[in-house]
């Protein structure tokens, strides 16, 4: 049976992880390549490498960072992060990432989904979306969840889709921090109104919390920093407690 | 070992390379048919879209050489499909190793199927010492259907080929080189075969 994905997110700031609770008090937890070992050694079914350098000419040390990754790590991983061209995208794939995930460029010029998906294929296009419910209804934010759209999010969701995405990663900007839950209304919509899969962001406090997101929430898969990095839950352990909840999870043998 | 990776411009292979590195191979790209059939080993890897991949190939005349291969040779994802007689993926002539169908899923769940899942009723030495219903991770719209040729299953919307075997032929509709240690397995037992 097709499991249900558990997605540590890095955070990585010129080539190193950062932690930190949004966005604040930033500091240095090491190398990521160590750290994505360590999660795919403990079960994690995928990884997301999201990097929050602020300048250009630092980000050419993603490049570099991906193709470590790719030389240690034997799960799937997707980078994202300031990707806003093919030639961003041809140079992380070729390095060695099997999924990118674009976000404000995709809402700033949505044709990028149509090529991306066209010269690489939509398996390896993830559309990040961040989301706010602002005056009752949800809006696609953007530049890391701070400025508003025009944009609603579940019209934008099927619009992303059509253009050929891959796969949706939603990052619910109101859950996200709270560690009171993902954002299980809005993903269910989302989740049961598009075909392809959708990843589940924003919230995690607890195991319970992936067990409603996979259930209430109808999300295929669930992503999560800081729960994981402070080792407040480990993947083992919240591997197994789905699985006695009866969800289908993958525990490697 | 001598070991070539065709390369036919079916997406990405560096994670296949990594891969083999990780088990001390060093493999050759190459799209040469001398290289390709003087390798001990020939891994035919694929991303992509059927019709295109095929035009590839046979406009390189390596529809020919791969067919003619007498070494152990496994194609994997897009590789497994285009062993086939035909795809239904833009209507495609395949190359025929294996006289299967390869059929596009239903839409009955999300489609393609993407991420991990079981490998059933495994048969032969690809799967030397792995344990039944291991995991092993998948992205594919289309399937080969299940024939005499099958050594392994997995069962999303229906039940297909995860694995085929004929001859010196071996496929994998999965990805060995994103699938954790048991892919890792997998690829050491193509390189074990004897």
């Amino acid at each position: 049976m097709l499991t249900k994905r558990i997605i540590p997110c890095l955070d990585i700031k010129e080539g190193r992880t950062v932690k930190g609770v949004n966005f604040v008090g930033l500091r240095d937890a090491g190398d990521p390549v160590e750290l994505a070992a360590r999660y795919a050694a403990e079960g994690a079914d995928e990884l997301v490498f999201l990097d929050i350098t602020a300048t250009v000419e630092k980000r050419k040390t993603l490049v570099d960072l991906v193709r470590k990754v790719a030389a240690q790590i034997n799960i799937p991983f997707t980078v994202g992060g300031g990707i806003s061209s093919i030639q961003d995208v041809s140079a992380l794939l070729n390095a060695g990432a099997d999924k990118i995930s674009i976000n404000s460029s995709a809402v700033k010029r949505p044709d990028l989904i149509n090529e991306l998906a066209q010269e690489f294929g939509s398996q390896c296009v993830v559309v990040a979306i961040d989301s706010r419910f602002v005056n009752n209804e949800h809006i696609v934010h953007v530049n890391g969840g701070r400025t508003p759209t025009e944009l609603r999010t579940i019209a934008w969701a099927k619009e992303v889709e059509q253009r050929g995405a891959g796969e949706i990663l939603l990052t619910s900007m109101d859950s996200d921090g709270t560690k009171a839950g993902f954002a299980d209304e809005l993903n269910a919509v989302i989740s049961e109104l598009v075909a392809i899969p959708l990843i589940a962001s924003g919230g995690a406090g607890t195991m319970e919390h992936f067990f409603t997101t996979f259930t209430k929430g109808k999300s295929d898969a669930a992503l999560a920093a800081s729960i994981f990095h402070f080792k407040e839950i480990s993947v083992p352990d919240l591997k197994a407690y789905l699985r006695t909840k009866n969800i289908p999870i993958r525990i490697e043998k | 070992m001598s070991l070539v990776i065709i390369d036919y411009n079916a997406g990405n292979v560096q994670s296949v390379t990594y891969a083999l590195q990780r088990l001390g191979v060093e493999p050759v790209l190459s799209a040469d048919p001398e290289v390709i059939q003087k390798a001990d080993r020939v891994i035919f890897p694929g991303v992509g879209e059927a019709s295109t991949a095929m035009r590839f190939l046979k406009e390189r005349n390596l529809d020919s050489v791969i067919k003619s291969l007498k070494q152990p040779v496994f194609g994997v994802c897009l590789g497994q499909q285009l062993l086939c007689a035909h795809s239904e993926e833009n209507n495609t002539d395949c190359l025929g190793i294996f006289d299967v169908r390869v059929m596009k899923f239903e839409p009955l769940l999300k489609v393609p199927q993407m991420g991990w899942n079981n490998l059933d009723n495994m048969i032969g030495p690809l799967f030397k010492g792995i344990e039944e219903e291991s995991y092993v991770y998948y992205v594919h719209s289309y399937y080969a259907e299940l024939s005499p040729y099958t050594i392994a299953t997995t069962n999303y919307i229906t039940e297909f080929s995860a694995a085929m075997h004929k001859d010196n032929f071996y496929a994998l509709q999965a990805h060995p080189e994103k699938s954790g240690k048991v892919g890792e397995r997998i690829l050491q037992n193509f390189l074990d075969i004897k």
